[in-house]
Order: structure tokens, then C-alpha cells, then sequence
């Protein structure tokens, strides 16, 4: 069972949460949607970095104060290494 | 030559006090090259490693497992095996596998312990009822068994099933595939491990592939922590470790990685003859030849890889047993696990080329694999050996997620596995 912290109302069970996959993955501007391949709508679409170790990925707080975050945790160990706000780019963790 | 297992060597041995028996496989030292190497020593690479050498006269093959052989979701997943799936494409993979396994036994000279005990999927409301006739249907138009029961049915082939007026969660109906059933997961790898063996094929095991000689595009071979193998073609059959794999190969897929947990009860005398499952209440449950209740339900919603989940989980699909089945309510549970599942978008796996040339890939089986063991080696052992896909796997190629063609099995098949 996961402890997440929400920025908004603390730590909670990962009952009051729902997930959000993969994060930082951007949707294409109009001005390049006009010019993209299938391949480049596929990798957008579907592929995935699913790695194993450190996953960047969104929760939403949907039983709480529905709220979305970024949260980086470890896939194997499923420490919770850091939560940061949407819009903010991944944290470079070498530096932590 | 291997000795046949039958009635005769079994007294023979017990005479002996079983000092006798062949070994199953050997653990032989890699070869500097192989025609074709396996990633993966689960139920699929094993599968895949046995009809290369049976149906393509490729022996000159090795199974490389990084731990031991279906210590994967092989040999951790419920054992439900069946066909009822909605579309085409998957009905007649599904139902490939199916026939497949109505021979196993006897092809492979070892008990998979396979019975066909039948297969009931509930529907609890009636939006359940009109789903489930439509899958129905369809699934009798592809030639497949499957049949409506009513509730009347049901009551007499389940009585403990609380089919009552005042039920948690009304049964309605349900659909049943009589040929559905469970099998033995470990002697479908074994089966399969020993026979591919006799045959010439190499199985490694404690060899993990770390990384791939790749050449102008071309594969040569993996590195092993066991050291280098040349390779003229490679399979990667590594279920919930796909997307590493990949990634040591320079590409990504549309394949995440989820643990999805089972549970046993300890054993109780014969009481439920069946497969019951219910999608909408999100559980399902068996009963193995021990006496032991096999139960299992959905994924955790996180990415993960440790073999491990959350007890939410299995709190939900114990109520929901309890729910429908009254009187397991006192029943104590005795082990419990997860396993890593390769989920696809399309919840249909992934069989045939990847982005480097003569390495192939098979996966995203997700929940459900299990049943597709022998199929799914025997269509990708035909993918691998002439290079092009076997006619049933071609729907199934990584380019379908750039053509759209995607074959939506999310609820179509009534519930994962
Ligand atoms: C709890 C649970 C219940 C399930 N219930 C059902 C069910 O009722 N019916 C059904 O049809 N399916 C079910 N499934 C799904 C089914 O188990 C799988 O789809 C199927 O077993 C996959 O087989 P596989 O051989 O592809 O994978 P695995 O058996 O996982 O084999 C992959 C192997 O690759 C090895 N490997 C990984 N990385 C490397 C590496 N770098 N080098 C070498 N080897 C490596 C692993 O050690 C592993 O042994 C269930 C799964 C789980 C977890
Ligand atoms: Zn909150």
C-alpha cells in the first residue's frame, strides 16, 4: 500500500487516489499535429518508457481535493522519491 | 533418447525408490552461437523454443531464463484457460491455443493436468445480459462453444452461488464455455521444457540477458551474464520485463508494466466443479485438485516490478466473493503473491518483428496469457523460423498502433484472463 502526499492535504492512503501513467508527455501543438506522421501519433499515443527504477508519472488526488501532481517514484521499491507540482519539469535526482 | 513417462515406468521407478528417474532437461554450457536464442524460460519461450524444433527442424536453439524455469507469471497465475473472446482476430488465436491444449498431454508425454471443467461468466444487471449476449453470439458465429445459462441454470450447476431475489449482486445469467477450464501451470512449462530438450534445444537457466549485439540494424546476439552468445535471430518472451528488453534494444512499446495479485484458501473438500467469474463485481475463483480455492481479480493501477501489490486489492475481490458466495465467508486464506503484467493499450498481445532486424518479439499478454501458452509459441516459433508472421499472428504485429487497427479486447472478453 502506498503513503502519498498530496501538496494540498498531506499524506494519505493510496486509496484517494487514482493514477495518471506516465508524465511529461506533452500533446503535440496544432502547428505540428499538421505535419506529424502515424509513427510520431503512435509514439505519442502509445509507447511507453515503463521503466524499471524511477518512473515520473501523475496521481490525482479524485477522493480528495482532486488535484492533480507529479510524483517520481521507484518501480521496484516503491519509494515515493519526490512529488512536484504539474508543469514543473522532471527533477534531476542525481543532484538530490 | 528420453525415457516415456507411463503407468510402467512410474511401478518401475517405485520399485527403485525413484533413484531413476532421468533428468527432465540438462544444463548444459552456452554455445558460442545458436541459430535461434529465446529470452525467456516462461511457458511462451519454452513453447516457442519446442515447435521450432518440432514443426521447423530449428534444434540448434537456447531458452535463456534469468531465474529458473516459470518462476515468472507462469507459474503465478490462476490457470483459467478459454476462447471466448469477442473479435475475430482473438478468437481464433485464442481458440488455436484451446486445441492446442485439448492434445498437450499427450503431445508433450506429460500430464498438464488440463480439465475442461467449464467456464461461467455472471452478469449481474441488464446492460451485463445485453453485453454478454452479443459476445455470445459472436462467439458462436467464429465456431466457437458458448452458451447462454439462466439463472435456473446457473442455481443447479452452482448451488452455493447466493442466486436469491435479495442478493448483493442479482444474477441475471451467464455465458458458459463448456470446453473452458484450468490446467497444471508448472507441467506446461516442464512439459514443454523437456520436450524441447529432447529435441536439441539448450536451456539455460540463471542467465539473464544484460544487453544485444546489434550490427548496422542487424542482431548478432545478447550478452548473458554468462557472457556473450551469438545469435542468428532472437525471440524476446519475457512478459512484464518487455519494456527493459526493448529498451536494451533501442526501442520503446506500447506495453505497461503492472503487478496482479492471486491468493489461495486453505483446502476444503470438493465443493465448486466450475470456473466463476464475475467482471462486473470483479472476481473470479476455482478449484484446484488440493481443495484449495484459486482466486484472483484485477491489476494494480501503478507501474510496478516487484511481485507485489497492494492489499486493497485483494480486500475488494475477497468481498466480492463473499458477496456472491456466501458461504466461503469463514474460509481462511492461506498464500498470497503477485506476478508482473505486460498490459497493451488494446489489452491484445504483441506477436512478430520489431524495429531490428531478425529480432522478434512476443508479448502484452497482460492478465491472460496463460491460456495462449501453446498457441502463442506455436505462432511465434513460425514467425521466428521463415521471418515472416504466422497468418494468425499477423493482426497481432507492433505496427497496429500506427495503422489504428486495434483489436479491443478491454471487456469485449468479458474480464481479464
Ligand atoms: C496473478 C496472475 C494471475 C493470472 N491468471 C491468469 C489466468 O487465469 N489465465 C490466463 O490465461 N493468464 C493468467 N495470467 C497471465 C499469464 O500468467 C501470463 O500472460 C503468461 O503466463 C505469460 O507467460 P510468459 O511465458 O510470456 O511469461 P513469464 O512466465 O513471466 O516468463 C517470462 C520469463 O522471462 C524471464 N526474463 C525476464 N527478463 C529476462 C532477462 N533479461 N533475461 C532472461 N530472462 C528474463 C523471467 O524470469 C520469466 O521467467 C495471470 C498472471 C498473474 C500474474
Ligand atoms: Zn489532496
Amino acid at each position: 500500500m502506498l503513503l502519498i502526499s498530496c501538496p494540498y492535504c498531506g499524506p494519505r492512503d493510496e486509496h484517494e487516489f487514482s493514477y495518471g501513467h506516465e508524465a511529461h508527455i506533452a500533446r503535440p501543438t496544432l502547428e505540428q499535429q499538421q505535419t506529424m506522421s502515424d509513427a510520431e501519433w503512435a509514439d505519442y499515443l502509445f509507447m511507453r518508457k515503463n521503466p524499471k527504477g524511477v518512473h515520473f508519472e501523475r496521481w490525482v488526488h479524485s477522493r480528495g481535493c482532486r488535484q492533480w501532481f507529479n510524483v517520481a517514484r521507484h518501480t521496484v521499491t516503491h519509494e515515493i522519491i519526490k512529488v512536484y507540482p504539474m508543469g514543473e519539469p522532471a527533477p534531476n535526482l542525481e543532484q538530490k | 533418447m528420453k525415457q516415456n513417462y507411463s503407468i510402467f515406468t512410474l511401478v518401475r521407478n517405485a520399485l527403485n525408490y525413484h533413484q531413476d528417474w532421468q533428468e527432465a532437461w540438462r544444463s548444459p554450457a552456452p554455445k558460442p552461437e545458436y541459430d535461434v536464442i529465446v529470452i525467456g524460460g516462461g511457458g511462451h519461450g519454452l513453447a516457442t523454443a519446442y515447435y521450432l524444433a518440432k514443426e521447423h527442424g530449428i534444434t540448434n536453439v537456447a531458452v535463456l531464463e534469468k531465474g529458473w524455469l516459470g518462476g515468472g507469471n507462469t507459474g503465478r497465475n490462476t490457470t483459467i484457460v478459454r476462447s471466448n473472446y469477442l473479435w475475430d482476430e482473438s478468437a481464433h488465436l485464442y481458440e488455436h491455443s484451446l486445441k492446442l491444449f485439448e492434445g498437450l498431454t499427450q503431445d508433450l508425454n506429460y500430464n498438464v493436468m488440463f480439465s475442461q471443467r467449464g467456464l461461467m461468466n455472471l452478469a449481474h444487471t441488464q446492460h451485463d445480459m445485453q453485453a454478454l449476449r452479443r459476445r455470445v453470439y459472436a462467439i458462436q458465429l467464429n465456431g466457437i462453444d458458448s452458451e447462454i445459462l439462466t439463472p435456473e441454470q446457473i442455481k443447479e450447476m452452482v448451488p452455493i452461488l447466493d442466486c436469491s431475489a435479495t442478493a448483493r449482486y442479482p444474477i441475471m445469467g451467464a455465458s458458459l464455455q463448456r470446453r473452458g477450464g484450468v490446467a497444471r501451470h508448472d507441467a506446461v512449462a516442464w512439459g514443454f521444457a523437456r520436450k524441447a530438450d529432447e529435441r536439441g534445444v539448450d536451456i539455460l537457466q540463471n542467465t539473464e540477458v544484460t544487453g544485444f549485439r546489434i550490427e548496422n540494424g542487424v542482431v548478432k546476439g545478447v550478452e548473458t551474464t554468462r557472457g556473450p552468445i551469438g545469435a542468428k535471430k532472437v525471440g524476446i518472451v519475457v512478459a512484464g520485463h518487455s519494456g527493459v528488453l526493448a529498451g536494451m534494444a533501442g526501442f520503446r512499446l506500447p506495453v505497461e508494466s503492472h503487478p496482479l495479485q492471486a491468493l489461495v484458501s486453505e483446502p476444503i473438500k470438493p465443493i465448486l466443479n466450475t470456473v466463476v467469474m464475475s467482471p462486473q463485481v470483479h472476481v473470479y475463483v476455482s478449484q484446484s485438485d488440493k481443495g484449495e480455492l484459486v482466486l484472483g481479480a484485477g491489476i494494480d493501477a501503478y507501474t510496478s516490478y516487484a511481485q507485489v501489490g497492494s492489499p486493497f486489492i485483494i480486500e475488494n475481490q475477497l468481498n466480492a466473493l463473499t458477496d456472491l458466495f456466501p458461504c466461503f465467508g469463514r474460509l481462511r486464506m492461506l498464500r498470497q503473491w503477485g506476478g508482473i503484467v505486460d498490459t497493451c493499450p488494446d489489452a491484445s498481445p504483441i506477436i512478430g518483428k520489431t524495429p531490428v532486424e531478425n529480432l522478434f518479439i512476443n508479448c502484452g499478454w497482460g492478465t491472460g496469457g496463460f491460456k495462449a501458452t501453446p498457441g502463442s509459441g506455436n505462432v511465434f516459433a513460425h514467425t521466428i523460423a521463415r521471418g515472416e508472421p504466422h497468418p494468425l499472428a499477423v493482426p497481432f504485429a507492433l505496427d497496429r498502433f500506427t495503422s489504428g487497427y486495434l483489436i479491443d479486447e478491454h471487456g469485449a472478453a468479458g474480464v481479464a484472463h
